[in-house]
């Protein structure tokens, strides 16, 4: 039993902090706590300051209203943190959309979809075109255009709010990345994804290849929902630095040769 | 031999920029198609406070605060099935109207903007504060085809309901000449003050409620600016600076009503 856990305390502890957040907020909605209100959008935590999400405030920016002063300190926290410290981290460890895809994920490799060979190929950079086409559409639409869209949105005002129909939104995210596409929602599309993807790209948090210990088991590629920013798996010692990688430490719970440790960048070299 | 690769590489290299431009345009316009088509109502009743349409679904973050706020679980987010644009607060009437908090929480927990304390703001003995009744949620209007009280039966449900009793919604009087001794008691909206709280559509004891809230830029017509109201404190005061004289005999109007020629046959 310690053993499992042992194996999956990253993961574990991703799903501890995500349900928590979420747990928060319907506390905040339904008794009237004060840890964490309002949702993943913009949140004011201990009823002190606000927390809120860049991208959507980047939209609402280019649509042509700048945000109160409140929300653009809570913008420039969040991106601090993820810019200096956390990384992509708030894909593997905030966002509720992660539960979803992940569980999309495991569930094809048990079914052995990977392998079927007529799976949608499409190039991951395609998010960051997705990035920028949500931008100048709210410019043109004067909306933010991917909050109109977005399954993320949708999925934690549905856990806080009450869902409607936007669960056939999220079970489709669900669906495509069962069955039509590996990773497809948030390794190619997800345009948030994308853009902390690009601010975190400098954070100090990263996960650490030893490539004396590792043994060519392969195990991380499989469970990695960015397979490529591994590149240096098995070839040599080094920092996983790409902005993709999502910090989610899947990849250092599946070694069992602790070739992949979570780690802390060296800007010296 | 060496200039036929580079050729070559030069060519995909335009294909894939413009299959990639291709890819932005096909995205772009289902996106912004959904995008556009899910903001369409402008039906919904929005918090006190919020800015016009336009500018409201701009600003809102959709964080859920001002329901959060809400005592009385009037406001809600909408979802996909709601015909509003996704995220953003709205309340419907019929179902629980604004019960119009004189602390208005919905207001005061906004974080963007959108609900802005501006609108709402009054100075009272000497400081800033805000007052709910300058609210302009939407305006009530009267259907009175189905409104009983058209009809002649006595109810005065949604005078009786207003908050701002006497004020917003008052009632005419007027001779039933179908009895000959009754009279009809009916309700009639000003405009300039009622809030578009809703609690009259709630009171409405109609099946389908006849006094109905809308979105005040929905139940508005405009006259169009070149009709001036004269009788009007300053009304006339475009008319200064115009250049051009209408060609108007002051006599012809008398001229017409005494001319009787053309009344008779030769």
């Amino acid at each position: 039993m310690t053993n499992i856990v042992k194996r999956n305390r990253y993961l574990l502890g991703r799903r501890l902090i995500q349900f928590s957040i979420l747990l928060a907020f319907v506390g905040a909605n339904v008794w009237g706590w004060t840890f964490l209100t309002g949702n993943l959008s913009s949140a004011k935590v201990l009823d002190s300051f606000y927390l809120a999400d860049p991208y959507a405030v980047l939209q609402i920016f280019v649509s042509g209203f700048i945000a109160s002063t409140d929300i653009l300190v809570g913008v420039l926290i969040v991106l601090l943190f993820y810019a200096f410290i956390g990384g992509r981290a708030f894909c593997s460890w905030v966002c509720p959309l992660n539960i979803v895809t992940d569980t999309a994920a495991w569930l094809r490799r048990k079914l052995g979809f990977n392998y079927s060979g007529d799976n949608l190929r499409i190039k991951r950079n395609v998010r960051y075109w997705v990035m920028l086409l949500g931008l100048v559409l709210s410019a043109i639409l004067g909306l933010g255009a991917f909050e109109m869209v977005s399954p993320i949105g949708m999925l934690h005002r549905g856990l806080i709010f009450g869902f409607g129909m936007s669960w056939a939104v999220v079970a489709s995210v669900f669906l495509f990345d069962l069955v039509v596409m590996k990773n497809g929602w948030c390794g190619h599309f997800c345009p948030l994804g994308a853009f902390y993807s690009l601010s975190g790209k400098f954070a100090i948090i990263e996960v650490e290849h030893n490539v004396d210990k590792c043994t060519d088991c392969m195990e991380c590629f499989k469970v990695c929902p960015e397979p490529q920013v591994l590149k240096i798996v098995t070839r040599q010692s080094g920092m996983i630095n790409a902005g993709e990688c999502t910090n989610c430490g899947r990849c250092v719970d599946v070694c069992a040769d602790k070739a992949l440790i979570y780690s802390l960048k060296k800007y010296s070299k | 031999m060496k200039k036929d690769i580079q050729d070559n590489s030069r060519r995909d290299a335009l294909k894939t920029m413009l299959r990639g431009a291709g890819l932005m345009g096909l995205g772009g316009m289902s996106w912004g198609g959904m995008a556009d088509g899910l903001k369409a109502s402008e039906l919904s009743l929005r918090p006190p406070g919020a800015l016009a349409e336009k500018d409201f679904i701009k600003a809102c973050i959709r964080c859920g605060s001002c329901v959060e706020a809400c005592p009385y679980d009037s406001l809600v987010l909408a979802t996909p099935d709601d015909n509003t644009a996704i995220g953003t607060p709205y309340f419907e009437a019929r179902k629980i109207p604004c019960y119009m908090c004189p602390d208005i929480p919905c207001v005061v927990e906004c974080p963007s903007g959108a609900l802005d304390k501006k609108l709402l703001s009054i100075v009272k003995e000497g400081s800033q504060t805000m007052d709910i009744n300058k609210a302009r949620m939407g305006v009530a209007v009267v259907d009175q085809n189905s409104c009983i009280a058209f009809w002649g039966i006595q109810c005065d449900a949604c005078y009786r309901a207003c908050p701002l009793l006497g004020k917003a919604i008052t009632l005419d009087f007027r001779r039933n000449d179908r009895t000959g001794k009754h009279a009809y008691i009916e309700p009639v909206i000003n405009r300039e003050v009622c809030t578009g709280c809703g609690l009259c559509e709630h009171a409405c004891v109609t099946e389908k409620p006849s006094i109905i809230v809308l979105p005040v830029a929905v139940a508005s017509g405009k006259a169009g600016s070149h009709y001036i109201k004269s009788w009007e404190k300053k009304g006339d005061i475009k008319l200064n600076g115009a250049t051009e004289k209408a060609d108007v005999k002051e006599s012809a109007a008398v001229d017409y009503l005494n001319d009787t020629e053309s009344l008779f046959d030769d």
